[in-house]
């Protein structure tokens, strides 16, 4: 089973959308700093490649279940830049219209199902909307994202164990960042690969470097053609290092230096950058073409989130049920 | 004609499924088994295997599943074998499912049918009434019929729904007791109690298998000049409390029967809000009938004493009528 090389215009999308989730994150930093970020932040700094690498090997109509780590893929499946910062700062604008925070936001109609608290919560859920795919004999897939940590919950094996049992479309893709909070890897599982939790459920498990964005597309994409043939799920890892804290109150001053520097120079965006230079499909004029539009497009945002109203004290109630 | 509460269950799920293609069923053993009280035998046959799913043992992985799938537009209903075991669900239900309308603003249509209760000799894993546990979550629908006509009824309401329903069907009550069924497509409304015995001296606010314990105590204080006024909740959230209203307001005398343990249990919050909102129409503290503050226990002896029934119904009725 092949898979469609993307072409030089799809080459320089997933580089935008690489830029833009660390250019978006980079001013939540700033803005967070400045005290305008109502509660906590969390960022997919040096992840951005899992996010954006596994989206772009989907098709329109393929649902994501993300982490907090996955901007980058709400991004590529339609989240704008504005209704991101107008919900970090709680605006009635906000995809959640102020009721939840950060990252804690989705649209089905969109094909994205909004991220929880509760590691692996989404993974079940996820396997439920490819059941659906199922019986209504749709060829679509659902991309679900977790990290190592979430590995460890209960609602991770379920979810694995129900989709493989009853052959769904999913495609399970992990964010092996090294760290859940402070705890290494070493303290969340004793094998050194989550791909290996596949073989567990019958389903193949692949590891890739998830600094790679066209090792992870690929990847992506091969499982997802499976899934798509009604061969069942697969779990695809992404070797990568969270970069900064599990949130930005945290300075996570239990990472050795090092490993941090020596990720550092695997920084998934500076590698395709640099890769598409090779190939002369980026250059310093497209490039300060694609930060400009970017820089405006951020700018944009914070206006739209600064100006936008906060909710309405009066619809504290509403909603609770669906009517 | 009359039938079992039990047939009352089965007709409410075979007329659902068969009226609406999104409806289908997700379970432990609800296939080929027929399920381990026998509501889906011979469903298999009729709709299906993916209408009828048999899971692995998995109560969060397919409680998890059925919330995506009601994301996804259809109408599953989940058949937890026991309600006991709804705990391993908790965090789906809790986290995912409940707070989805009020965050996101879509709905999540789904239903957990939950069959709960002792009386069974069944030990204290397999008699337990949870229903309280789910009764502080905002975004659940929580339901518990006592009667054939109001099982069908409420589980066709549940089904059609567009938020997520806890449906608790009691066990005992399964072959126990037959009743009239309306033989059209007849729905109960949820959110609606009503009152099942008309009285004047003290309003027994009660439901499942204790309204047939509260209906035996009636008949036997009839002949002491003692007449019980039983409500027969139906739904527990959201309570009606405008029937309750009324029928306080009549009697000036309020009991609360329930299976659950007193401590924490619903009838806590129902005394509570009697007493902030009809203090004045009161002539007696409010009294509460429910089991003491343990597990259920095994032996039948044990469970006798642990349960109320029309004995000691009928005793605190004595003692409140004379208060």
């Amino acid at each position: 089973m092949g898979v469609q090389q993307p072409t030089p215009t799809e080459l320089l999308n997933i580089y935008y959308y690489l830029k833009l989730t660390r250019g978006l994150e980079q001013r939540v930093i700033t803005l967070y700093r400045q005290g305008k970020i109502v509660g906590g932040v969390y960022l997919g700094t040096g992840e951005e490649a899992i996010a954006v690498g596994s989206a772009s090997a989907l098709e329109p109509s393929d649902v994501i279940a993300p982490t907090h780590r996955d901007l980058g893929a709400n991004l590529m499946k339609g989240i704008t830049p504005k209704e991101y910062m107008a919900q970090y700062l709680a605006k009635q604008t906000g995809l959640t219209r102020g009721r939840d925070g950060n990252v804690h936001f989705g649209d089905i109609t969109r094909g994205i199902i909004g991220f929880i608290s509760p590691m692996a919560d989404l993974l079940p859920v996820a396997a439920g909307v490819a059941l659906t795919f199922k019986i209504r004999r749709e060829r679509r897939v659902v991309a679900a994202f977790f990290g190592d940590g979430a590995s460890s919950r209960g609602d991770f094996h379920e979810a694995l164990n129900l989709a493989a049992v009853l052959k769904l479309p999913v495609v399970f893709i992990c964010h092996n960042n090294q760290y859940a909070y402070s705890t290494p890897l070493s303290r969340q599982m004793a094998i050194e690969h989550v791909a290996d939790r596949a073989k567990a459920y019958g389903m193949p498990g692949i590891s890739v470097d998830g600094n790679d964005v066209l090792a992870v597309r690929n990847a992506v994409a091969l499982a997802a053609a499976r899934a798509r043939m009604g061969e069942g799920p697969s779990l695809v890892e992404g070797k990568t290092m969270r970069m900064r804290g599990h949130a930005e109150h945290d300075d996570a001053s239990y990472v050795p230096p090092a490993l941090l520097e020596e990720w550092r120079a695997r920084d998934p965006i500076d590698r395709f950058a640099a890769c598409l230079r090779d190939q002369t499909l980026l250059d310093d004029v497209t490039a300060k073409a694609i930060d400009d539009r970017i820089a405006k497009e951020i700018e944009e945002a914070v206006l739209f989130a600064e100006s936008s109203p906060l909710p309405d004290t009066k619809d504290l109630l509403d909603g609770v049920y669906a009517a | 004609m009359e039938i079992t509460y039990l047939e009352a269950i089965r007709q409410a799920l075979w007329e659902e499924m068969d009226r609406d293609e999104r409806v289908f069923m997700l379970g432990e053993d609800i296939g080929v088994y027929g399920g381990a009280f026998k509501v889906t035998k011979g469903f298999l046959d009729k709709f299906g295997p993916e209408r009828v799913m048999d899971t692995p043992l998995s109560e969060s992985g397919f409680v998890g599943a059925a919330i995506g799938g009601a994301l996804m537009g259809m109408r599953p209903v989940v058949e937890m074998q026991f309600s006991d075991f709804i705990a391993c669900a908790f965090d789906q239900i809790v986290n995912m499912a409940a707070k989805h309308h009020y965050r996101t603003g879509e709905p999540v249509p789904m239903v957990i049918r939950a069959p709960y209760g002792g009386g069974i000799h069944a030990g204290p894993f397999h008699s337990q009434c949870p229903e309280a546990w789910f009764f502080h979550v905002a975004g659940l629908k929580l339901v518990a019929p006592s009667t054939p006509a109001d099982a069908k009824g409420l589980l066709k309401a549940a089904i059609r729904d567009p938020n997520p329903v806890i449906y608790f069907e009691h066990k005992y009550l399964y072959r126990h007791i037959k009743g009239e069924v309306p033989a059209e497509d007849t729905i109960v409304p949820i959110g609606q109690a009503e009152v099942k015995r008309p009285g004047s001296t003290i309003s027994v606010i009660t439901y499942g298998a204790m309204l047939q314990h509260s209906l035996a105590a009636a008949e036997r204080l009839l002949t002491e000049g003692i007449d019980l006024e039983v409500v027969d909740l139906r739904t527990l959230q959201p309570l009606d409390m405008a029937t309750i209203a009324s029928s306080v307001k009549k009697t000036g005398r309020v009991m609360v029967v329930h299976e659950a343990p007193k401590t924490g249990g619903i009838g806590g919050e129902i005394a509570a809000r009697i007493a902030e909102e009809l203090f004045q129409y009161l002539d007696a503290p409010i009294v509460r009938v429910a089991p003491p503050h343990t597990p259920v226990p095994f032996s039948p002896v044990l469970e006798e004493a642990y349960l109320p029934n029309s004995d000691t119904i009928a005793g605190k009725a004595r003692a409140l009528a004379g208060f």
